[in-house]
């Protein structure tokens, strides 16, 4: 007879039309086909590629990368290999592999994502990702997720382009990021991606110099981590799609609480870096905390935090 | 299910031995060798064991609360798979290094590896040289040892900055490698001083192969010198990483491959990389 807590919860959920078998995810630009040197590719519930870009491009000077209390900042660029090689190259490399693929996306013109979105619409990749935010692409981290009506045009444009699920990644350098939400909706997007990093800046106290070889770069890691749990909170209650969080996530308590907020999904960055095994042990952690909870399908707790003693109605 | 890895392996994405891990060491001695350099020794198993010379671990350097966030790398100063032990010999400077050298024997890190491309060993080669500056030394260490098994002997010019800093013992180990210091402290790791010595060394017996690591005003001589001798080398680089895995392209390098300044990682496609090819920093 087994015991009540040994049972197997169901860690599945949906994004519109795609099934995952749990909702741990890598986020884009730090993760590659390399990580199943050290874990077990299956078992995550998706992969999601470097953005890539059509053209090739070098990406930023370096430094590119430097640590900052309880995160990291960083201006890598898109050093994008171009569509061609995606297509020929990271494409075949996941065949095989059972989760699906996401291809992330990023542009320098409304026209480009689209052009870019029509050549990705491939078999073997299941959704585009969007990344209408990256900040370190445009000026002072301008980008089209930064107003409402530029990251409407991006995703109506791409909607317009492909028959894909659109999952729009939002930058948290909005003001407003529910309001960007909405109208990414309204355009199309099949979901969004709360969020990208937080633009920043660090400066060495001994040389005077800026950190990274970009002055600015984005912050990531736990150091955002409440930030963010905030803006899928916020957008949870402003959108009907489905949203998937990314921000600052180290342990399975750190998913937990995006779920909570509203995610029904969450992207795992910086933490592959400090711990490569941290996608795999999140999701083993998913199921002993269900166990602990007594919950049977974790999609059941998305949006389930607990307001001035009432249950946030789920909309996901 | 078949997964292809960067390298063009293929193995079973079911197949559980997974060719790197991260795994817990205990520490077994992290000591001074000089002021400026520490000695440290770890517990290990599994393919960290089958670390090949070049190859470098990803060293979350902290038992935490001490600010430390992202890993350091470090090149394997020796693997001894009889004892099951992994060294490192590192230049404590900077914060996560600092944090590393507070560590007692009994703690627990967290390392990933083996990572990267090592030195490319041929066991037809019969004489090389090594030029080596600094923690250096600790990546080239690794080939005189594989030189003396191979019935290869070595020279290795080590430049430091005084003799307290030049650690020659802890390179030649018993490899029997002839060792000549050179130092800022004398005059005689001037870069011209260094040349005229490679050159002696070249015209007495010319060795297979040269091999350095450590120092921007080496590599260049040593780059120069392997053109006119027609002599191959390898060096190996060094840069600041994020992932360690190839992922994140934080750690790329400009190199010189077919008449063309690329990008690469110093993390996958390095660190060890045709000397003919590195470009200056
Ligand atoms: C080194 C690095 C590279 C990144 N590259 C991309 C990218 O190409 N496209 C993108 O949409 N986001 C990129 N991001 C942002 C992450 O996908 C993620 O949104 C962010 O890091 C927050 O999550 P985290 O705190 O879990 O890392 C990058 C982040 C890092 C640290
Ligand atoms: S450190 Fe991430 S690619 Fe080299």
């Amino acid at each position: 007879m087994p015991h009540e807590h040994d049972f197997v919860p169901d860690l599945s959920v949906e994004i519109g039309a795609i099934r995952l078998q749990n909702p741990i995810m890598p986020a884009s630009g730090t993760f590659g086909i390399e990580l199943g040197q050290v874990i077990d590719l299956n078992s995550l519930g998706a992969f999601v590629t470097k953005s890539i870009t059509a053209k090739l491009r070098e990406g930023n000077p370096l430094p590119r990368l430097c640590e900052t209390t309880n995160g990291a900042l960083n201006s890598i660029g898109i050093p994008s290999k171009g569509i061609d090689h995606f297509l020929e190259v990271i494409v075949p490399a996941y065949r095989g592999l059972e989760p699906p693929l996401i291809a992330s996306v990023s542009a320098d013109t409304i026209k480009e994502f689209g052009t870019s979105c029509a050549r990705l619409s491939v078999d073997g990749v299941a959704a585009i990702e969007a990344n209408i935010s990256c900040p370190n692409l445009e000026a002072d981290g301008q980008a089209f997720a930064m107003s409402p009506e530029t990251a409407h045009a991006a995703i109506k444009e791409m909607r317009r382009r492909t028959e894909l699920p659109i999952w729009a990644k939002l930058t948290p350098n909005a003001s407003d990021v529910a309001a960007v939400g909405r109208a990414v909706e309204e355009a199309g997007a099949d979901a969004l991606v709360v969020a990208n990093t937080i633009l920043g800046m660090a400066i060495d106290a001994e040389t005077r110099r800026p950190r990274l070889g970009n002055i600015m770069g984005g912050l990531s890691g736990p150091a955002i981590k409440p930030i963010v749990v905030r803006m899928v909170y916020q957008c949870a209650r402003a959108v009907r799609i489905p949203i998937i969080g990314c921000g600052g996530i180290m342990t399975v308590e750190d998913a937990v609480e995006y779920l909570l907020a509203g995610a029904s999904a969450v992207q795992i960055g910086t933490a592959t870096f400090i711990r490569p095994n941290a996608m795999p042990d999140i999701i083993s952690g998913l199921t002993e905390y269900c166990r602990r909870q007594r919950i049977t399908a974790l999609r059941d707790m998305v949006g389930g935090v607990l307001v001035e003693g009432a249950l946030v109605e789920s909309s996901r | 299910m078949q997964a292809v890895l960067s390298s063009g392996e293929v193995r079973r994405a079911t197949d559980k031995s997974f060719p790197v891990a991260d795994q817990r060491c205990n520490i077994l001695a992290n000591e001074w060798v000089n002021s400026r350099y520490k000695r440290l020794t770890l517990a290990a198993g599994g393919p960290a064991l089958d670390a090949a010379p070049g190859q470098f671990f990803h060293i979350l350097c902290t038992t935490g609360g001490d600010g430390v966030f992202l890993r350091r790398p470090m090149s394997l100063f020796r693997a001894d798979r009889e004892n099951g032990l992994i060294e490192f010999l590192y230049h404590v400077k900077g914060r996560g290094t600092d944090a590393l050298a507070a560590l007692k024997s009994g703690d627990a890190i967290s390392v990933l590896g083996p990572l990267g491309r090592g030195f490319d060993l041929d066991p037809s080669r019969r004489r090389i040289l090594v030029v080596a500056r600094g923690v250096g030394l600790a990546t080239l260490a690794p080939i005189a040892v594989w030189a003396s098994r191979n019935g290869c002997e070595t020279t290795a010019i080590l430049s430091a900055r005084t003799p307290a800093d030049l650690m020659d013992r802890e390179f030649a180990g018993d490899s029997g490698a002839t060792i000549i210091p050179v130092l800022d402290s004398d005059g005689s790791s001037e870069p011209e001083r260094v040349r005229a010595l490679v050159r002696s060394i070249v015209d007495r017996a010319r060795p297979d192969a040269f091999f350095t690591c450590g120092s921007n005003r080496l590599l260049l001589l040593l780059q120069d010198l392997a053109c006119t001798y027609g002599i191959p080398g390898q060096v190996a680089l060094e840069q600041q990483m994020g992932c360690g895995l190839g992922m994140c392209f934080c750690c790329v390098r400009s190199l010189f491959v077919d008449g063309r300044e690329v990008h690469k990682r110093v993390c996958t496609d390095g660190p060890v990389f045709d000397l003919a090819q590195a470009t200056s920093w």
